[in-house]
């Protein structure tokens, strides 16, 4: 075949090129929703572009549905609520440094920081040092809230936690394991601190509720992979009977349609916490029947009047679906209206902090319609977690059965001794 | 490491096949992005860094006209050639401007593409990602050979990424067109004083390697999530696919291709987190046992 001379450029000097190109591909150019002056401003730095967009756009919802309202009805004492929205681009030295810029060059009393975890961490450090009230509304990993090492008294997570859902998971997991003989397992999660996580612990409790579980072929795509083509294969070739995936947003997509092309789900029965949210159900384009899916956000979940009122206010204001992280930052930002309240509209982290921990808000997010702010590990606990089946149309989710709280409690004491963060 | 689930899987014939065409499926879509690199290289001796922002493109094209004519192979042609002409466009009024510049110049205008283009892509198809789906034509069950598992989209692809490299060869090796390219290549002031207009064959070649990432957009669209950067982390693939095939080959590009994607495909069985860290390592190799890569030419001094 032919070959083209080439004279004058070197291959160091390519090489010096795509090493400086990939030094610029990871800094970014924050976009500031600008605020205006004398109100209560909010920071919160979150994914607002690339695979997982979905999660800024939907979190910003969220909070905009619960602040707008306040706002509209005379502020904290007459003073409005302002959001500070930025974006990480979901790197997580990027979120340490759009919070630094959130509290000291934009003047945010508040953070609702409304990162994944890949950013949650950094953010944890920044409140650390600055000591501002924090409040995780999207990370999941346990870690973030249950190891005391990484205990900050401003920090508090509204967000549901991995070990909650792996307990309830695990559990409902093993009974169709056990109905179906399912005992060789497979995984594909996200090469990062809530994919390992996750994964580790719903595995733990599959095999806690069922001993004949065992795990033959692991999968860790990296976060945001483009191509999951040789993961798919990977899980192909292990020849099991189940599969669990904690892939989320734009990765499920792409990990769906890519094995939908291999009739994956066809081949073995799938567990994917993260399938039943409107920001997957909406994207994929042959979403799969049959998938166990772990509650996230569905409008028929819980089946009341207040959750369809949400969900029919979310979309008319928002101009899109909600998602699982719609109802984490709802929280967040009703824990943060009712502090502000009780405090007066002082936005001292400590004095906030106090209030917070242990609070009770109603919510149809929670079981009985109520969920608490735990005041031992500063969590949030009682929101509704189940598993249900998946539905290729509306509703998506069938047979959604919620996890009862007590044995979740129970088991999450035990966890916590065995991983040393509890005595 | 997991030496002993790579051996299982090489002592099986339908691990083999899946993971081989698991590899080619790699290694082609790599191919069609790289071959653009490196043909745009060899004859212009420019680095268009904004490779991967004309593949993102073309996987939007793609979307669009799919949106708008329900024809996957209408819209990836038309893909294909809105990006050629954008890149012809694109040659014409910015990389023309710095043939014989400092590669970090080339680097700075190419950037600068980068970072408009994914906004632009913000502004008009939004921050979040899309997906196009499997087109009707390709919603069939897998394939089964030899017990391995191919999905006849990925035969497409194949198929495709091989003919598009093959017309590629034959209109370089061949023709006319590609005897004045390659002779421009080497000495473009002596075509030119042939009275042959070398500036338009430049765009010509331009506007090819740009169709061609276009043409691997395309074919990624029904695949993979669409998002605004997408081109980034393939434009890191392709080039390290460029230095191990030799800067300016074709052949290279597609045999390079080949041996990233088979190395991601089984590597992702027998090493799984050391999958980029061999994929680095041969192109360590090559530069340091052939530093023109295996298939180009040695380096002029």
């Amino acid at each position: 075949m032919s070959s083209i001379d080439s004279r004058r450029t070197g291959r160091r000097q390519i090489l010096k090129g795509a090493g400086a190109l990939a030094t610029a591909g990871v800094i970014g150019m924050p976009a500031i929703v600008k605020g205006q002056s004398g109100a209560i401003k909010i920071g919160v730095p979150t994914i607002l572009s690339g695979r997982v967009a979905v999660l800024g756009q939907t979190s910003v919802g969220g909070l905009k549905v619960v602040f707008d309202k306040v706002n509209e009805t005379g502020g904290i004492n007459g003073r409005k609520i302002e959001l500070v929205v930025r974006d990480s681009k979901g790197a997580p030295q990027e979120a340490a440094k759009v919070t630094r810029d959130l509290i000291n060059n934009d003047g945010c009393q508040i953070i609702i920081d409304a990162e994944a975890s890949s950013g949650a961490f950094a953010v944890q450090e920044v409140i650390r040092e600055i000591g501002v009230l924090c409040i995780h509304s999207n990370s999941e990993t346990s870690s973030l809230t249950a190891d005391p090492k990484l205990h900050v008294p401003t920090a508090f997570r509204t967000a549901r936690q991995g070990i909650h859902d792996a307990i309830g998971g695990g559990d409902y997991a093993a009974k169709i394991a056990k109905a179906k003989g399912l005992k060789k397992w497979a995984t594909c999660s996200p090469d990062y601190a809530y994919g390992r996580s996750n994964t580790a612990e719903f595995m733990e409790y599959a095999k806690h509720f069922d001993g004949n579980i065992q795990v033959v072929e692991e999968s860790w795509p990296k976060l945001f992979q483009p191509d999951y083509t040789e993961v798919v294969t990977k899980v192909l070739n292990a020849k099991a009977d189940a599969m669990y995936s904690a892939l989320w947003g734009g990765d499920l997509v792409a990990f769906i349609d890519q094995a939908n092309l291999y009739g994956l789900f066809d081949k073995q029965a799938s567990f994917m916490v993260n399938l039943g949210d409107y920001g997957v159900v909406d994207q994929v384009k042959q979403f799969p029947q049959g998938v166990y899916s772990g509650g996230r956000y569905n409008r028929t979940v819980p089946p009341t009047k207040e959750n369809e009122e949400w969900y029919q206010n979310y979309v008319k204001t928002q101009k899109h679906k909600p998602t699982n992280w719609s109802w984490e930052n709802d929280v967040a930002a009703q824990m943060v209206v009712e502090a502000l309240k009780k405090t007066n509209g002082d936005t001292n982290g400590k004095k906030l902090a106090e209030v917070i921990k242990g609070m009770t808000i109603k919510t149809q997010f929670g079981v009985g319609g109520s969920v608490t702010m735990r005041a031992e590990d500063n969590t949030l606990v009682n929101y509704i977690i189940g598993y249900g089946v998946s539905l290729s149309k509306e509703p998506y989710i069938a047979d959604f059965q919620t996890s009862p709280w007590e044995p979740i409690y129970e088991l999450e004491k035990q966890w916590k001794k065995k991983q040393g963060y509890a005595s | 490491m997991d030496l002993d689930a790579l051996m299982r899987c090489v002592g099986t014939t339908s691990c083999i096949v899946t993971q081989l065409t698991s590899g080619m499926i790699i290694g082609m879509l790599l191919f069609l992005i790289a071959s653009g690199v490196t043909l745009i290289f060899g004859v212009l001796n420019v680095i268009n860094f904004a490779h991967g922002s004309l593949y993102m493109i073309g996987a939007y094209a793609a979307w669009t006209f799919y949106q708008l004519t329900g024809s996957y192979f209408i819209s990836a042609l038309g893909a294909a050639v809105a990006v050629g002409m954008l890149g012809v466009l694109f040659e014409r009024f910015l990389m023309s401007k710095v043939y014989g510049s400092n590669v970090l110049m080339q680097l700075l205008v190419c950037y600068a593409v980068v970072l408009i283009s994914d906004d632009l892509i913000k502004i008009i198809w939004g921050p979040v990602s899309l997906s196009m789906g499997m087109p009707v034509e390709f919603r069939l069950p897998p394939l089964r050979f030899f017990g391995g598992v191919v999905p006849p989209f990925y035969i497409f692809m194949i198929v495709a990424a091989m003919a598009i490299g093959l017309l590629l060869w034959l209109v370089i090796a061949r023709t006319r067109f590609g005897n004045i390219v390659r002779a421009a290549a080497v000495n473009g002031p002596m075509v030119s004083a042939l009275g042959i207009r070398v500036n338009l064959y430049y765009a010509a070649v331009f506007g090819i390697g740009s169709a061609l990432a276009g043409a691997a957009g395309a074919l990624a669209a029904p695949v993979r999530s669409l998002t605004p950067g997408m081109g980034f982390s393939i434009l890191i693939e392709s080039f390290i696919v460029t230095v191990i095939g030799g800067m300016g080959s074709i052949v290279g590009a597609f045999v390079a291709s080949i041996i990233i994607g088979l190395t991601r495909s089984f590597g992702s069985i027998g090493f799984p987190l050391f999958v980029d860290g061999v994929m680095f390592l041969i192109m360590a190799l090559v530069l340091i046992f052939k530093p023109s890569g295996l298939f180009g030419r040695p380096h002029n001094k």
